[in-house]
């Protein structure tokens, strides 16, 4: 059973990541209520930059993380204001569908740049064994950079002046109008920031895997799954729904095929919908 | 709809409803003469121009048409936005494919156990997901596609990953594969004309009204005695079955099945855009959509200027109706020009 | 203002459906546009006139989709730019020679499949009966293939197939359609062959693939195989073609104990896959994959990609001549494998060609050689030919079932298995180590 142990530890450690990822998704969520269906593509974008930027210029992967954070508040900011602006307040169906035209503006984009071809950056920290489990450094940086971004985003969360009117604007942005939160740049903020993160997740994951211009459907499909378990719009639930989604693709395979797992991650999706829409650590929210 | 010309448009279209159901019995039939006329004109198209190509593309266009307005009856009529919506088709076309291809069923038998499935499939979902609103039930949706697909990836007897394969022989019971083409061609008229015209019987009926109350406010709608959870769920299983018999007749036409084309996402979003774009919530709305769009993307696919990123620019086109025309052609016409209410539907 | 910018929105709309004629969606590419020959091809008739007035000078159009957009974009490429160095190679020659002296110049119509099945019934259709297509090329990928195969039954075009592996398509009762390519029930058996030629006490064997139609296809025949000869199975498992993390599925391989994994799925999965077992550093002796290793880029991988073997459908360094042609008592057809890669890079700004480039340019040449031998473009001569080829070309050798029940499936061509090494000046090199007669270098065995 030496496998089960390295598994979850595997797992354990993709999650971080995976709980980063989803991150973005759900800040956005909980401060606009808007599903950013933008989000895979620019997973993409974020990974494409580390490469980009690593390949092209011979940078530190990790310190192409701060270039690519930057492009992506900038980034966010501009599709706030460009496409969710000025359907915020219109039912789902319209930010929904602006978020997924400027996906298909992304993807399009992207595809004529790039092409779908695999990229892989090619830096390694090599690797430690503990026991019978051989874990890449590379895993290890990325967790850890994980955690660190996301205890960062608590602190200024609470701590900060917009980081409280973030929250303010999140729980009642009528409220925190008239208490004179200016919500507009409030909200184009948020945005930045939720996709900040999807770059930066997207670039760690870079340093992990090979990946093409459409990679980041996948996560952002895995982020949905993530952003219901933790509660969707709360950012450090993302982060426990990140680990427990991380430790499920390590075990399942152990005891069944590993195509089940799929299977079961979107009917676990479902149920948990269903159940508890709110999320496992979400508060409830009407 | 919370913006104004929305509301507006509601409340119009609650009255124009009411004095529907009152008139039907003068055979108050104007809306749906041109959805019809539409059509049919397709339909006979091919005919007129003699070649196939015409009728393969029609049959890509009556495809979306069928799709969209079937779509339309939640999305449109309900305001459910349904993401995953593929998964009828694909369920549909599986369970279709797999009677012919392995228990040697024709299509005649096939076609209607793939719309049974779809609409079990449905009713099914209507009880567990319905109840949840905006984005969560968009969201699940998402999740049961990408559950069945990844379920079907796995199954076994529809052939897994694998999927299934019509021998080239199955085409000669219907006269060989030229003619079972053109039946297909023509069974997809006969279905897209139903949809349109149970669309537009929807539209106008109590049911419908019902259904449009649930749009615009589901707590008020129960308390003017909407039975909302049935009424949503008969809607959404109306709105399943067509895309589960369309399915097998595409795959029939297509002739091989495999989990990843049959549970195309995109495909589902697609479909959203055609109804945004004709205009959600009408009879007529999603057959112009279904018209526009797949002749836009045809353009988009083989203009030397635009083919290479025709998709970026099919997104910017679209972010571009979604932001400044969220009523579709069809809304904004009936917005602009309230003399056409009563013949555009 | 904003009335304005609406009515103009309707109105760009409503001219783009104009464009479109309302009915029908796809419009041809622009066909001269697409002709990097058009010159030479324009010049042509007026020199054969001069030179040889008896001679007349045909034009035939070939068609096919290509995945320009989508996931199937980096392999259908390669076809298509194998596809197009043939049709200026052949009119920058002056068309195919047939024995009568007619001189037929080669035209390409394509459009883009959007790698997804929805349009290439009509797209074969448009092309089938717009376009006059007097022949086709499959798309890239199984699945196209098998929706396009029945517009080419239909219309009774000829129709040949490349990138298009599963053996499937092939027992549906088609008459039309000769594949080009190496069908998936033998991609990876030489690779057994391989491991039972380096090392005789190898015993177990673990086959994890991608859990998709092709990669299945070649695994279960693949599996069947080794069971015959008498090898373990000790795991046989697929993976989501969603895969990201192949850590759990690495260490569930480990418990198994292998002494060789086969298996993998398409270039993504396939890369990262490498690059996590390597990371994992489990000390499997043997490890071959599909489809991605034969890829120039597999070398991004660094590292991780020594030792790694794969098979492909054509390598240079399996050099077919005519000389090995006669000692095998085949014919030989077209230019060589070098001549090839030259013409390629020369046009691709010094791409290397990929096999599926290769493949697209074979489906060329054999289509070129039927219509020599058939002496016209008429389609049933042509089949005749195709029935009667049996050809050793720089691609391979071309052989086509003629049975009823498999009719148009490959039997003549097989697969060269690649490993990945390391040169004497620590370099990245591809090396040929199968089959023998083959092989340019010993296999790497055990690989680090």
């Amino acid at each position: 059973m030496d496998f089960l142990l390295t598994s979850i530890l595997d797992g354990l450690l993709l999650g971080f990541v995976y709980g980063l990822a989803a991150m973005g998704l759900t800040l956005i969520w909980g401060v606009m209520n808007v599903i950013n269906l933008s989000h895979g593509p620019i997973i993409s974008l974020g990974m494409f930059g580390v490469y980009l930027l690593f390949s092209g210029l011979g940078i530190n992967p990790y310190v192409a993380l701060i270039f690519v954070a930057i492009f992506g508040l900038l980034l966010g900011i501009v599709i706030y204001f460009v496409a969710v602006n000025r359907v915020i307040n219109a039912p789902h169906l319209s930010t929904l569908l602006a978020t997924f035209s400027v996906a298909m503006i992304i993807t399009g984009l992207g595809t004529a740049v790039f092409s779908a071809s695999p990229r892989n950056v090619d830096y390694s920290l090599g690797s430690f064994t503990l026991g019978s489990a051989t874990i890449p450094i590379n895993r290890i940086v990325a967790a850890a950079l994980s955690m660190l971004i996301t205890a960062g985003l608590y602190i200024y969360l609470r701590r900060t002046r917009s980081g409280r009117y973030i929250r303010a604007v999140a729980n009642n942005r009528n409220a925190a109008e008239l208490m004179g939160v200016p919500s507009v740049r409030i909200l184009a903020l948020s945005f930045g920031i939720g996709t900040m993160l999807a770059t930066v997740a997207g670039g760690l994951i870079a340093t992990l895997f090979p990946f093409t211009i459409l990679a980041g459907g996948t996560y952002e499909l895995k982020s949905f799954v993530i952003g219901v378990l933790g509660g969707l719009g709360n950012p450090v639930g993302a982060l426990l729904g990140g680990l427990i989604l991380g430790v499920l693709e390590g075990i399942i395979p152990t005891f069944m095929p590993a195509t089940w797992v799929p299977v079961i991650e979107f009917i676990l999706f479902v149920l948990i919908l269903m159940v508890r829409p709110q999320g496992l650590f979400g508060a409830k929210k009407s | 709809m919370s913006s104004p010309n929305d509301t507006q448009l509601a409340a119009t279209d609650t009255k124009t409803g009411l004095s529907a159901v009152l008139a039907q019995n003068a055979g108050s039939f104007v809306g749906l003469i041109l959805p019809v006329a539409i059509i049919l004109a397709l339909t006979i198209w091919p005919t007129i121009t003699g070649k196939d190509i015409t009728r393969e593309s029609i049959f890509t266009i009556m495809l979306s048409i069928a799709l969209a307005s079937s779509l339309n009856i939640l999305l449109g009529y309900t305001g459910y936005v349904s993401f995953g919506h593929v998964v009828f088709f694909g369920l549909g076309g599986y369970v279709g494919f797999y009677l012919m291809a392995v228990q040697g069923w024709s299509l005649w038998l096939a076609m209607p156990m793939g719309g049974l499935a779809a609409g079990l499939l449905a009713f099914l979902l209507g009880k567990a997901i319905l109840r949840l609103r905006g984005g969560y039930f968009a969201l699940a949706t998402i999740g049961v596609n990408e559950a069945m697909r990844a379920f079907i990836n796995n199954f076994k007897p529809f052939g897994g990953p694998v999927g299934m394969t019509l021998n080239f022989q199955v085409y000669k019971d219907y006269g060989g594969a030229a003619r079972a083409l053109s039946l297909a061609f023509y069974i997809l008229a006969a279905l897209t004309l139903l949809i349109v015209i149970i669309s537009y019987l929807v539209r106008t009926s109590k049911f419908g009204l019902g259904l449009l109350a649930i749009r615009e406010d589901e707590d008020a709608a129960e308390v003017m005695g909407v039975v909302a959870p049935s009424a949503k769920t008969w809607a959404y299983v109306l709105s399943a079955i067509l895309p589960g018999i369309i399915g097998v007749l595409f795959f029939f036409k297509n002739g091989s099945i495999e989990p990843v084309p049959a549970f195309r996402l995109n495909f589902s979003i697609e479909m959203i855009v055609m109804v945004m774009l004709g205009g959600q919530g009408t009879v007529l709305g999603p057959i112009i959509g279904g018209v526009g769009y797949q002749s836009l993307r045809g353009f988009l696919l083989t203009s030397p200027l635009f083919k290479n990123i025709q998709l970026a620019v099919a997104g910017a086109l679209l972010l571009v109706i979604v932001l400044f025309v969220p009523a579709g052609l069809v809304g904004w016409l009936r917005n602009r020009f309230p003399a056409l209410r009563r013949v555009l539907q | 203002m904003k009335r304005t910018i609406i009515l103009s929105l309707f109105l760009i709309l409503a001219l783009a459906l104009a464009a479109c004629g309302g009915g029908t969606t796809a419009e041809p590419a622009a066909q001269p546009a697409a002709n990097d020959a058009a010159a030479p091809a324009a010049d042509q008739p007026a020199d054969t006139e001069a030179a040889a007035p008896a001679a007349t000078t045909e034009t035939m159009v070939i068609g096919f989709t290509a995945s320009q957009t989508g996931s199937q974009n980096v392999a259908s490429t390669g076809q298509v730019n194998g596809l197009n160095l043939w049709k200026d190679t052949v009119n920058a020659a002056g068309g195919i020679e047939l024995p009568n002296g007619t001189k037929v110049m080669v035209e390409f119509v394509s459009y883009d499949d959007e790698s997804n099945t929805d349009r290439v019934q009509e797209l074969y259709t448009r092309l089938a009966t717009e376009d006059n297509a007097n022949f086709l090329i499959s798309p890239y990928s199984s699945g196209l293939t098998a929706a396009a195969a029945v517009i080419a039954e239909q219309y009774g075009k000829v129709m040949i197939t490349t990138g298009a592996a599963s053996d499937d398509t092939y027992k549906q009762g088609l008459t039309m359609v000769y594949q080009a390519y190496t069908p998936a029930s033998r991609y990876l058996t030489g690779a057994v062959d391989l491991l039972e030629h380096v090392d005789a006490n190898a015993k177990n064997i673990a086959f994890v693939y991608e859990n998709s139609k092709f990669s299945t296809d070649v695994v279960e025949a693949a599996r069947q195989y080794a069971e015959g000869k008498g090898y373990n199975v000790v795991l046989a498992e697929g993976y989501d073609p969603e895969t990201t993390d192949f850590g759990p599925f690495i260490n569930k391989i480990q418990d198994a104990k292998p002494d060789a994994i086969m298996g993998g799925g398409h270039f993504q999965d396939g890369s990262t896959f490498a690059r996590q077992l390597n990371e994992k550093n489990i000390g499997v002796s043997f490890f071959a994959l599909l489809v991605a290793p034969p890829e120039p880029d597999f070398a991004d991988l660094g590292e991780a990609a020594v030792g790694v073997v794969g098979p492909s459908q054509w390598e240079l360094q399996a050099a077919f001549t005519p000389e090995s042609a006669t000692a095998a008592g085949l014919d030989w057809y077209g230019l060589l494998g070098e001549e090839f890669v030259q013409g390629y890079e020369a046009k691709y700004d010094g791409t290397e060609p990929s096999y599926h480039a290769a493949g697209g340019y074979a489906a060329g040449l054999i289509l070129e050689k039927a219509i020599i031998d058939a002496g016209s473009t008429d389609p049933d001569a042509v089949r005749q030919a195709l029935e009667a080829m049996n050809l050793l070309t720089f691609f391979g050798h071309i052989q086509f079932d003629t049975t009823a029940e498999a009719h148009g499936l490959q039997t003549g061509h097989s697969m060269v298995y690649i490993q990945w090494q390391k040169d004497a000046s620590g370099n990245l090199v591809k090396e040929v180590v199968w089959p023998l007669e083959g092989a340019t270098a010993e296999t790497l065995y055990p690989a680090p």
